[in-house]
């Protein structure tokens, strides 16, 4: 085998990636520590040019094994991987405002290179391939959790989350085995074509641990256990990152593997994962309902946002082609709208919670009158998670609707749209903090600064745009999804 | 100029009210002098245009004449439509002759006097309206609008005595209380009224009351799954009753003797001169024409009620002591006599009694608009000087007030019925047509006339008669100018119509044959 | 290619909006005119609008036609009919009143004045729309800013409870037609959600009859149709004057005229299955409304409620599914709107005053504010549908289309509905004479004697504008009459009849 410059481009962004990450290591080392902050602007300038290379590496239409098949080259896989870097880019601004992070060089190449493994995630066709790039995305996410080593919360959070993600990925491990086991091949593809068309115990046994690994990913009930005090615990930029890039790479897994492995066993993991979806939506929304830690809240929002995504998902199992089709296109919208939402989301609590020293509920009274835009583009976040327009989240959350019924699951339509109320109400009980309630000290201003200006306009601004131009991300969303078909 | 004014003679009669209300609105509230004349001369243009229409209308003409019509509401098939025959010309007159003596009543109003005269003006807008109108929708329009400016007049200018308890124990301002029963009564009388509109116009699709003269009579097809008979009766007592209310017939009165009371004593002028002859008219103009036989078939119990309203009304009357409350009374019963007559007319359509009823009842209306503005006026002018109205408290005070004294008595006559004067020229004609077709009725109407008599003289004995109080003197002063000028002309009519009725009957017994004529 | 109007005026109200947002916060003045100016452009827009819409040419007017998703058939496509024309200048009054009664909000009017503006966006986008996605975009616009107007600029007491409460019951409702109308989306197979070409879709008569309540309560749910009124006179007697203006006086509008246009105009046969029980709450909703606006002593829930009973005769008209009936609906839509705006400003005006508005401890307003007064009695004329005045003009065809209904398999004749539903006429008239012989007529209480005051002239200038919009429909009514009948014709048209 060859190489050739050609094989390289499927995996330019991977590789521009890796070199962003040793600049930054060696930048590390030779700058001043107090210079080192600067190296969130090389973080999110080197993200925003890699987008901008990457467009080079444009997939055409279809979906092409790779590197021996370990990976596919589709717009699927681009797709998220442009995602996931620019999720990378805007946690780095926010990371800038916390100066433990920073002082740290370090903190910028683990998130470099946890990204470089989401962008593996969402391009492994491979057993193999895949397992590495979930580790390669865990193992400095478990790191950063945990990176304020002084603080026992942040220690704690770091380590719960290597033990849970430690465990679930055994389980998914032994699944992967038995996989193998079964076809004697660790090519997704190939595993589907030898598998028989009857389900069989020790088939939906293996789909079951699988599934126990990516529903950890993406922070579905029952797999959620570690999500809201790793949250609470590890710095707000890395908990932004982990509910948004994270959970998409989960999601990006999730999606080609059941489409690729088990197309024939739609009839067992389609009511398995809709009674995920259920679980996941009512008790993400339920519990979050009952949060005094606005942290806490965003990460049972963000577990009840998963189970939105997942009706996306179960419609992907109709048979009806194009409902199946939609599901996916609508899985791979609300996840874009969802990332650049909760980005926001986090940015703010981050840009806040920094200046404020508390995460409590109490301490976001009277916000906008410290600070009026801060105070806009929450409202603007919230309400985009909450589902309004003219925000991405109601388009996302019309189209999630949209394939369910159009794949005849009304009542998992209507469950969604329950739910959605439910969590319309405590955004708007924030909301309602922020803008009614009295501040203990209204006068104190609240400095941002320049880097989470610049990513909070970006994200703000992109909120709006995919909630009123969606026809460019619905036709990217749709020529993803159609790519895995 | 001239071709223009008789072409649009009605049009002009009708709005030039609305025009002097904006003429009001633009002058400086605080002249009130200014106010009052200009209110009063600007009164007097409906009245020579009215005169105009007289003297042009044609009395030998069957049917309506100056009429106008225009498209108002496309979508409901409803137009403005105007126009008189000898019964609404009548009415117009009275009308337009009584605005501006009430007007020239009010000088005394120190309150708000350019609201008060405003809402004079809509007051005649509306009745003006009622009397022209053509077109059932536009009727229901005017008919309801003119409630608005009576509500405000009596509650805000209404006698600022006297306080009533109502349920609960709360104690309101007795204009508080009385206005509101006016409006609220007066309104939810309406209701059947209006809903029986609806129903014949959205049946019928048109509101025009010459064609429903045609269309509502001639339908003969069961509605809503009823028979038609009894829709039409349905809707004919909806009519009647909201017409009852107003005149008022007996059980219906109550709202009267207290709206009369406490408003004040122009608007008690016009409430009786004017308001209550628009639910006569409604019978008139809509009752009998649109159902013929239902008015046939219900004309008993509508005499029984005007009969009731005769006795009743005088009896109660005669139990006064209030003055006001006594000439209040006395319009249920003198009004009984006009319902009388319409339900004898009703019931034997064809006949010459019938015709001579109903000429009756019209001249009747006519009278008392002319007498009972005269004593509602003569009652103020006493309150004015005296403060009160209670005549156990008066006495003696023709010595004090010889001129005031003759003209109370003249016009007291005038409302007893004695020959001579117009009062008797109408009753007598009620009664002549009403005996041959309710014997009976009638027999008992005439023992109502008994206690007429009994509570007038009442009324001059109390005041005039008797040991003077002398508490009055050098307090109570002879009627003085303007108030003979409000005065004198009423009388002259109720003289003119008492000793030579034919100018007027001519006119009304024309248009009643017509209307007979068409049932 | 015409000028694009309706995109205009659709969107520059939160174009303003933004550029409001850019003013420094301490610049009030500044703040108030700029928003003036908008609010006055506004205006005159939808004035334009009405006045240029040809009625003898019918159908829908200005349209405008964009892709916005053709993957799944969604446009950006615009087009005013009779209906939504009265419509689109009712909005256009409110906003101008609103702004101009609400300059003496003094916390924070930058934002205040921001959020109302998305707020009238999303309003007029749900009157111009010609697409169903894009109705329900703008119509969720339209929700959302109503909480925060609601909860921080709010009456103190009840503002949080009423908002929330508000905000979800508009948003449960809206969510529950959102899938009656991508189930319409779907079993169309024309995959367009262009309502022009789902009037024409073809449902089955099945389909129709299970999806008609649907989308029909959940829009009517705004209209403020009985049992789901619940949230409505808390929002207005918690909202700040002009939201509750515009809360009453258009977005209540929204629920009713979405609901038409959703509910009964694609959806006709399910229309015609429904509507003899659906008329049954709507009289629940004018009697039971007026009734217990009758027994209220705050003067603000007692328009609130009054609310609720006018809105039902709108309700009521709809489902009569006949010319006249819906010819009062729609007129009853813009009567209404203005009318209760002149009335939530009246209290509003009042309140400021008095600080409070217990019925019975006011008293004789009009000598301090007589102007007020007299916009009030107009207002209260109106409500109990005086003739001479708009109110009648609207009331009027509705029950004529109560009398004329076609019998349903539920009922022989609608009559009975049409007496029963009459009292809340008499109903009405009471309790506004009540108010205004006490709160306006009798002596002014001493507590306040010396405190009140009149208003300024620019509330002067709204109440006048506000009345004489009233007075103008009541003496003149085929100003309006025709264009709506055009509208009516077209519904008529897909109901089958006429």
């Amino acid at each position: 085998m060859t190489l050739t410059a050609s094989m390289f481009l499927p995996i330019l962004p991977e590789i521009l990636l890796l070199l962003l990450a040793e600049l930054v290591l060696v930048l590390d080392v030779s700058l001043p520590k107090a210079q080192r902050r600067n190296l969130g602007w090389v973080t999110a300038a080197g993200a925003g040019l890699i987008i901008l290379i990457s467009l080079a590496a444009m997939p055409g239409p279809g979906s092409s094994p790779e590197w021996g098949g370990m990976i596919r080259h589709d717009w699927m896989s681009f797709t998220f991987k442009m995602l996931f870097i620019f999720g990378a880019g805007i946690t780095a601004l926010f990371a800038m405002d916390y100066k433990r992070l920073v002082e740290r060089g370090d903190f910028f190449a683990l998130l470099l290179i946890s990204t470089v493994g989401m962008a593996f995630m969402a391009s492994a066709a491979d057993l193999i391939m895949l397992y590495l790039a979930i580790e390669t995305t865990s193992i400095p996410l478990y790191v950063l959790a945990g990176f304020f080593t002084d603080d026992k919360k942040s220690s704690e959070a770091g380590f719960k989350y290597l033990l849970f993600g430690a465990m679930t990925s055994a389980i998914m491990l032994y699944g992967f085995s038995l996989l193998y086991g079964f076809s004697g091949t660790t090519d997704l593809a190939m595993i589907a074509q030898s598998l028989t068309a009857e389900m069989s115990v020790p088939m939906i046994g293996s789909l079951l641990l699988v599934l126990v690994g990516f529903g950890f990913k993406v922070s579905a009930v029952p797999f959620h256990f570690w999500a809201p005090d790793v949250y609470e615990g590890s710095p707000t930029p890395v908990a932004g990152f982990l509910s948004t890039a994270s959970k998409a790479a989960g999601f990006a897994v999730l999606v080609r593997f059941m489409l690729t492995v088990f197309p024939q066993m739609t009839e067992a993991w389609a009511p398995i994962l809709a009674s995920l979806a259920v679980a996941t939506m009512t008790l993400g929304n339920l519990v979050a309902l009952a949060q005094k830690n606005i942290k806490r809240l965003l990460a049972y929002s963000s577990i009840a946002h998963a189970g939105y995504v997942l009706i996306g998902v179960v419609a992907m199992a109709s048979p009806d082609p194009e409902a199946a089709q939609l599901g996916v296109t609508s899985t791979i919208f609300y996840l874009v709208a969802y990332l650049v939402t909760n980005l926001a989301a986090f940015g703010i609590i981050a840009a806040f919670g920094r200046q404020a020293g508390s995460d409590d509920y109490t301490a976001y009274y009277g916000m906008s009158r410290r600070s009026p835009y801060l105070a806009l583009a929450m409202m603007v976040a919230f309400l985009s998670l909450a589902g309004m327009p003219p925000f991405g989240g109601f388009v996302g959350k019309v189209f999630l609707f949209a394939a369910a019924i159009k794949a005849n699951l009304i009542w998992l339509a209507v469950v969604g749209v329950l739910n959605s109320i439910v969590g319309l109400y405590y955004y708007l009980t924030i909301l309602k903090y922020v803008f009614l309630y009295p501040s203990a000290n209204p006068e104190e201003p609240l400095p941002i600064n320049a880097s989470n200006r610049l990513a909070l306009i970006v994200l703000t601004v992109g909120i709006v745009v995919i909630g009123v131009i969606f026809g460019p991300w619905f036709g990217l969303a749709a020529t993803a999804a159609a790519a895995i078909f | 100029m001239m071709d223009f004014i008789i072409s649009n003679l009605l049009t002009l009669i009708l709005f030039t009210p609305l025009l002097a209300v904006l003429v009001l609105i633009l002058l400086p509230g605080e002249q009130k002098s200014l106010l009052r004349w200009t209110a009063f001369v600007l009164s007097l243009i409906p009245l020579l245009l009215s005169l105009v229409l007289w003297f042009e209308f044609d009395p030998n003409q069957a049917g309506f004449q100056f009429q106008y019509k225009l498209v108002w509401y496309s979508a409901l098939n409803s137009s403005y439509h105007v126009g008189v025959d000898g019964i609404s010309l009548s009415m117009v007159l009275l009308t337009t002759l009584l605005t501006p003596l009430a007007i020239l009543a009010s000088f005394t109003i120190e309150d708000r006097v350019k609201v008060y005269m405003a809402l004079f003006f809509l007051l005649e807008l509306g009745m003006l309206g009622v009397f022209l109108s053509l077109d059932l929708l536009l009727f229901f329009v005017f008919w309801e609008f003119g409630l608005v400016p009576m509500y405000f007049l009596i509650n805000q200018w209404g006698s600022e005595k006297g306080e009533r308890e109502v349920w609960g124990g709360a104690k309101m301002p007795a204009r508080v209380y009385a206005s509101f029963k006016f409006m609220v009564y007066t309104m939810a009388g309406s209701l059947g009224l209006l809903l029986a509109i609806q129903m014949i116009g959205g049946v019928a699709g048109t509101f025009d009351i010459l064609e429903l003269y045609q269309r509502w009579t001639s339908l003969n097809q069961p509605l809503f799954g009823i028979q038609i008979g009894a829709v039409k009766s349905i809707a004919f007592w909806a009519f009647a009753i909201a017409f009852a209310i107003k005149v008022p017939v007996w059980p219906f009165h109550t709202w009267l003797p207290d709206a009369h009371t406490e408003a004040p004593t122009a608007g008690s002028m016009i409430l009786a001169g004017v308001l209550l002859k628009l639910g006569a008219y409604g019978f008139l103009r809509l009752v009998l024409p649109l159902y013929p036989y239902e008015s046939k078939f219900f004309a008993g119990a509508l005499a029984f009620l005007a009969v009731m309203a005769i006795i009743f009304g005088a009896l109660a009357a005669y139990g006064q002591d209030d003055f006001k409350r006594l000439v209040a009374y006395s319009s249920v019963n003198h009004m009984g006599f006009v319902v009388l007559g319409i339900a004898a007319a009703a019931f034997a359509a064809d006949t010459l009694d019938a015709n001579i009823a109903l000429s009756g009842a019209v001249l009747q209306m006519f009278n008392h608009g002319l007498s009972a503005a005269g004593m509602f006026f003569l009652v103020g002018v006493i309150y004015e000087r005296t403060h009160t109205r209670n005549l156990n408290e008066m006495g003696g005070l023709f010595p004090l007030i010889p001129v005031y004294g003759g003209i109370l008595i003249f016009t007291s006559m005038a409302s007893l019925g004695l020959p001579g004067l117009n009062g008797f020229v109408s009753e007598f004609l009620v009664v002549r047509g009403s005996w041959p077709i309710f014997t009976l009725y009638t027999a008992l109407a005439m023992i109502g006339l008994f206690f007429t008599g009994a509570y007038i003289l009442k009324g001059i004995k109390q005041v005039l008669h008797g040991p003077l109080n002398e508490h009055w003197i050098g307090h109570v002063s002879e009627i003085n100018a303007r108030e003979l000028m409000v005065i004198v002309p009423l009388m002259v009519l109720i003289l003119a119509i008492g000793v030579w009725p034919s100018w007027i009957l001519g006119v009304i017994n024309n248009a009643a044959a017509a209307l007979l004529a068409g049932l | 290619m015409q000028f694009p109007i309706l995109s205009f005026i659709v969107f520059m109200p939160a174009v303003a909006g933004m550029l409001l947002l850019l003013i420094p916060a301490d610049r009030k003045t500044e703040i108030r005119m700029a928003a003036l100016a908008a609010g006055a452009f506004a205006l005159i827009l939808s004035i334009w609008v009405y006045f240029s819409y040809d009625v003898a040419a019918a159908g829908y007017q200005f349209i405008e036609r964009y892709d916005w998703l053709p993957a799944l058939g969604i446009s950006y496509h615009v087009g005013v009919d009779g209906l939504s024309t009265p419509l689109v200048l009712l909005t256009g009054v409110v906003m101008f009143t609103g702004v101009l009664i609400s300059w003496g909000i003094d916390d924070r009017p930058r934002e205040f004045f921001a959020f109302l503006f998305i707020l009238a966006t999303g309003v007029f986008g749900v009157f111009v729309a010609l697409d169903l996605f894009m109705l329900f975009f703008f119509y969720e616009i339209a929700v959302f800013p109503m909480y925060l107007l609601i909860a921080i600029w709010g009456w103190k007491v009840t503002r949080e409870y009423a908002a929330m409460k508000l905000t979800l019951y508009l948003f449960i409702g809206s969510v529950v037609a959102l899938v009656g109308a991508l189930a319409m989306y779907f079993t169309s197979g024309l995959g367009t959600f262009d309502m022009l070409a789902l009037e024409n879709a073809g449902f089955s008569p099945e389909f129709q009859r299970l999806w008609f309540p649907f989308v029909f309560f959940g829009f009517a749910v705004l209209g403020g149709i009985f049992p789901f009124h619940n949230w409505s006179p808390d929002g207005h007697v918690a909202a700040p004057t002009a939201v509750s203006m515009f809360h009453a006086g258009v977005l209540m509008k929204l629920g009713a005229f979405a609901a038409l246009r959703v509910g009964i105009m694609l959806l006709p046969e399910g229309a015609k299955f429904h509507m003899p029980w659906i008329i049954l709450l709507t009289l629940v909703n004018v009697v039971y409304g007026a009734f217990i606006a009758s027994v209220q002593s705050d003067f603000k829930y007692v328009i609130g409620f009054s609310s609720v009973s006018h809105m039902g005769l709108v309700s009521m008209g709809f489902a009569t599914l006949n010319k006249e009936g819906m010819l009062g609906a729609g007129i009853q839509m813009f009567s209404h709107g203005v009318m209760t705006a002149l009335f939530f400003a009246v209290v509003g005006m009042v309140y400021d005053q008095a600080h409070t508005r217990e019925i019975p401890k006011l008293g004789g307003f009009r000598k301090v504010m007589p102007l007020v007064a007299l916009a009030f009695i107009v207002g209260g004329l109106v409500s109990m549908g005086m003739p001479g005045f708009s109110g009648f003009i609207a009331e009027f065809p509705i029950f004529v289309g109560l009398w004329n209904a076609v019998p349903s398999h539920l009922f022989a004749n609608y009559a009975w509905i049409a007496i029963l539903a009459v009292l809340s006429i008499v109903i009405t008239a009471s309790y506004i004479i009540r108010i205004i012989s006490k709160v306006f007529f009798g002596e002014i209480p001493e507590e306040f004697a010396g405190h009140v005051h009149d208003v300024n002239v620019l509330d002067k200038v709204a109440l006048v504008f506000l009345s004489a919009i009233l007075i103008i429909i009541g003496v003149y009514p085929d100003i309006m009459v025709p264009m709506v009948e055009q509208g009516v014709n077209n519904v008529l048209r897909l109901l089958g009849g006429a």
